[in-house]
């Protein structure tokens, strides 16, 4: 029994190195931010002065005010959607629905350097162009499937029952939705919706193909602010997105899990 | 069960259809429609846009395998999808196994937690974040320096090693959730039997665990192995010169050349291999689910 200790602990131990490699990239990254020497020299001076240059950057500004309005619109728009179709797949029974589930997963399985050109090629046929039309169709259809799988899982503990008693004691097809329906899949609804806006607010390959100069996202704006040169600015706004994004994902495991227990 | 789903389901596609609709058409309009039209286009000369004149050809496709370039740049990024997802297999698999069967309670959804969030923070910034650690007078060789007892010089920016590092950092959570899932199911009386009958430790890791938990393994190689075929940004901050691969190649044709039959005729090859890929991985995944 004694190796068995070993081993748990070595099992353990091996969980902390992966860790440190996972957040160690990051947590250097956000220390950088700040730090006074624009060229990441240590020894390490506190500064703030990258965060409150952000403010006097316009573009950045201007990229992530575009990147917030996409990804609400983006989880809206996909939320809606996406819980209604779920709702007519677990409901209904007909013929092709099984190909109609097979549908999702092209949006989420192809890489979406093809998935990008493909819609600028497109958009660009049909006259609808580059611009943050263009992403926003695109960020819609990307996050789709996620809240579409989301929200069908949480619909599977749901009991068919409620819904026929509801029925029995005189409801209509409406009422039995959203009296009955919405409320138990509301963890879902929520959890798919968080799952949609941090597809749309962390999405960058759709985003670069489909964006112009005036019309663009934040990531995009990161990508040519590096391709440019690193900058601790940059740091600065990516320390700001990922705090973000992390807090939107631990809110989502909150939903997520509580959808799953009851 | 068959009961409930009496119950619940109602027949007939026409009820169905005002609910669908909404869905399926948006993605018929942002998915399938544009996936058919880069089809349609890397069969042409060029766009049929603002008057141009254009033609059916076989060009695009023939400079792909008349110039050696493309294939051996598919066959980079083909080899740099399979080393990563190898690492990522050697990386996440044991982490799965400890979260799975060593960790219990509450200490095991706080770490599982932890491991999938990166995992849902942007991807490019952090790529970027590896860049302060790799380059030289970076982090990295700062700390190795200040420990070792001589000089030594790390600079692992724009180098193919940077590449497969960024790469691993960002793929590996996959794995471990798909492994971590399939090796969570395994009953753990099996492994008691297999060790009670005799086996030793090793035994039944090759012959009970691992062919178990085969199914999270397949499909965290293919969620990995596929979007990283299709790498670009990546490569490009990371490997600087050395960062060239299919993707980038693509991407070029688009943003920087302008040739958008070609990049379509390329992309359309990378969709062709990655579909067969995934259905060769779709048996397996299929028996286990």
């Amino acid at each position: 029994m004694a190796t068995t200790r070993i081993l748990e602990w070595l099992g353990r131990f091996y969980i902390v190195l992966l860790l440190s490699f996972l957040y160690l990239p990051i947590v250097i990254m956000a220390a950088m931010s700040f730090n006074a020497s624009p060229f990441y020299q240590l020894p390490f001076e506190w500064t703030t002065d990258w965060y409150s240059s952000l403010w006097q950057n316009d573009q950045l500004i201007v990229a992530t005010w575009n990147s917030i309005e996409i990804a609400v619109i983006t989880t809206i728009i996909s939320t809606m959607l996406g819980s209604m179709a779920s709702l007519a797949l677990y409901r209904y029974e007909f013929r092709g629905k099984r190909f109609l589930q097979a549908l999702l997963f092209p949006p989420i399985a192809i890489p979406w350097l093809i998935t990008g050109t493909a819609m600028l090629i497109f958009f660009f046929g049909v006259g609808i162009g580059r611009g943050l039309v263009a992403i926003l169709l695109g960020h819609v259809a990307l996050a789709l499937p996620y809240v579409i799988v989301v929200v069908s899982a949480r619909l599977q503990t749901f009991a068919p029952e409620l819904e026929e008693a509801a029925r029995s004691l005189g409801a209509n097809q409406w009422q039995v939705t959203m009296r009955v329906t919405l409320p138990w899949i509301m963890p879902g609804v929520i959890a798919g919706g968080l799952f949609a806006f941090a597809v749309s607010f962390d999405q960058f390959v759709v985003s670069y193909f489909l964006s112009t100069p005036g019309q663009t996202t934040l990531p995009v704006e990161i990508y040519a602010a590096i391709r440019k040169g690193f900058t601790p600015e940059i740091n600065a706004v990516s320390t700001i997105i990922i705090v973000v994004s992390m807090a939107l994902m631990l809110l989502t495991a909150r939903f997520f899990k509580f959808g799953g227990e009851k | 069960m068959a009961d409930q789903l009496a119950v619940a389901s109602r027949r007939g596609l026409r009820p169905a259809l005002p609910l669908l609709l909404p869905a399926y058409l948006w993605l018929t309009v942002a998915i399938f429609l544009p996936l058919s039209a880069m089809v349609f286009f890397s069969f042409m000369t060029d766009l049929p846009l603002a008057g141009k004149e254009w033609a059916f050809t076989l060009g695009n496709y023939a400079a792909f395998f008349s110039q050696s370039i493309y294939s051996t740049l598919l066959l980079a990024s083909l080899r740099l999808g399979l080393e990563v997802t190898l690492w990522c297999v050697v990386i996440g698999y044991p982490a799965a196994y400890v979260l799975a069967k060593v960790l219990k309670g509450r200490s095991r959804e706080a770490i599982f937690l932890l491991v999938i969030l990166p995992f849902w923070s942007n991807g490019l910034v952090r790529i970027f974040s590896w860049a302060m650690v790799l380059r030289e007078g970076g982090i990295l060789d700062t700390a190795l320096n200040a420990v070792l007892p001589f000089k030594i010089n790390i600079d692992l920016m724009y180098s193919y090693p940077a590449v497969i590092i960024g790469l691993v950092h960002s793929y590996v959570p996959y794995m471990v959730l798909t492994c971590y899932l399939t090796l969570q199911a395994i009953d753990d009386s099996l492994i008691e039997a297999g060790r009670s009958l005799g086996a030793s430790r090793r035994q039944v890791l090759w012959r009970v665990i691992i062919p178990l938990s085969m199914p999270g393994l397949i499909a965290g190689a293919a969620l990995i192995f596929v979007p990283v075929v299709g790498s670009f940004m990546e490569p490009r901050i990371l490997g600087g010169r050395t960062g060239t691969f299919y993707g980038t190649v693509i991407e070029d044709q688009f943003v920087a050349v302008f040739n958008w039959p070609l990049g379509a005729a390329l992309s359309f090859i990378l969709l062709a291999v990655v579909l067969i890929i995934l259905a060769l991985a779709a048996p397996v995944l299929r028996r286990a689910g």
